[in-house]
């Protein structure tokens, strides 16, 4: 099972990145451990400014805006 | 174009007569509110299929370990075409910090990210001429230069928060971006989505004050008051009023697009639009969290006597 988080401290399109994940994992029947990480300090151990960020098993995948579906739907895959 | 379409809907769908002050306005709006969307889509799509978008870790990663000038001069222009989100200020600030980056430089690019970017450049050029969007940036692209020379000499080291010394930050990860051209539309596509969602509000609420200006501010009683001769007081006058206001640098556009349509100094204007890009209470807030009052203060103080010399400058030369 994959471990997906999901880094930005409560910022508006943090929520939204999270949602997407948990919506499409749902869709498609995956099952991942969704986590926030909301603290500055270990956002930026991560190596990330802009949030929000997605990090796969420990691995930042991406940065800086909501990410689209189709690339949450590789992720998933 | 805009202008027929704004004459048609004003004039002939709600029968309003030319001159009228509530058709003048509503006439404002509906041409501004068409031409700065079309405009604002327009570009964001084109920089997003360029990908010519610069990302706050790249900045970080060109910045660090520059000797000074060249360190400010990179902060300036990477901030000038990074679209910038006071959402992620914090952590841009502690990752400056945590690289070695001198904060006077952060300063610098603090300033220069929310006043000057391709997006409002592009769009002042489109609607106020290509001179004073020049002008805009060379006094933006001053001030962040001088600005953060400035609050440099105050020692600023002093009031960062403890914990912020203390964060360490991880490698940064460079994701290889998709440059097929479906990848870079998709991007782009994504882009304007976003930048739009975050900024339509201001740039209505910018629109609809500029209409109102423009429609029931009589011409006279501005270029009294607010005209370049013999009125000291507009210039100081326009940048306080803009600290507290809250707007991007689109947002601001139209506001000041009434106020030269209807006579107030170019210098005043310029400091006006400068105020409420650059400062503004909820950024203020945001910062707190990594800095303390003093310096805050002290870069609010920093900032207005900077803007108030650009308006007078400009007041005086034109």
């Amino acid at each position: 099972m994959k471990t997906i988080q999901v880094l930005g401290s409560g910022c508006a399109r943090c929520e939204s990145t999270y949602r997407l994940i948990d919506e499409l994992a749902r869709e498609q029947g995956v099952e991942v451990e969704l986590k926030k990480v909301e603290d500055i300090a270990e956002i930026m151990a991560m190596g990330v400014i802009s949030t929000p960020g997605v990090a796969i098993d420990g691995e930042v995948v991406h940065t800086g805006s909501v990410p689209d579906r189709k690339l949450v739907a590789d992720w998933l895959a | 174009m805009f202008t027929a379409l704004a004459d048609s809907l004003v004039y002939g769908l709600l029968g309003l007569t030319e001159g009228d002050r509530l058709a003048d306005a509503l006439h404002f709006f509906v041409m501004d509110t068409a031409k700065i969307f079309v405009l604002l889509v327009a570009v964001i799509y084109v920089m997003g299929l360029l990908r010519a978008l610069v990302s706050p870790e790249k900045v970080r990663g060109y910045v660090r370990g520059k000797p000074p000038w060249l360190a400010r001069t990179l902060a300036i222009g990477l901030g000038a075409v990074t679209p910038f989100c006071s959402c992620s200020s914090v952590p841009l600030f502690i990752g400056f910090v945590e690289a070695g980056i001198p904060l006077g430089v952060t300063f610098s690019f603090l300033i220069a990210s929310p006043m000057i970017n391709e997006i409002a450049v592009v769009l002042l050029a489109g609607i106020l001429g290509w001179e004073i969007a020049a002008l805009y940036v060379a006094a933006g692209l001053t001030v962040a230069w001088v600005g953060g020379i400035v609050m440099q000499r105050f020692r600023p080291e002093r009031w960062v928060e403890d914990y912020v010394w203390k964060i360490r930050m991880g490698e940064t990860h460079e994701q290889a971006p998709d440059t097929s051209w479906a990848g870079r539309h998709r991007f782009a596509m994504a882009e304007v989505r976003e930048i739009l969602r975050r900024v339509w509000k201001w740039v209505l609420i910018g629109i609809a004050v500029g209409a109102l200006f423009h429609g029931f501010v009589p011409g006279d009683w501005v270029t009294e008051h607010l005209g370049g001769e013999g009125n000291w007081l507009a210039v100081p006058g326009a940048v306080l009023l803009g600290i507290p206001l809250y707007a991007n640098a689109t947002g601001v556009i139209p506001v000041a697009e009434a106020m030269l349509g209807k006579g107030v100094a170019i210098g005043t204007t310029l400091a006006f639009m400068m105020s409420v890009a650059a400062l503004s209470l909820p950024e203020m807030l945001i910062l707190r969290k990594v800095i303390r009052w003093p310096a805050l203060a002290l870069f609010a103080g920093v900032l207005a006597v900077a803007f108030v010399l650009v308006g007078w400058s400009f007041n005086l030369i034109t």
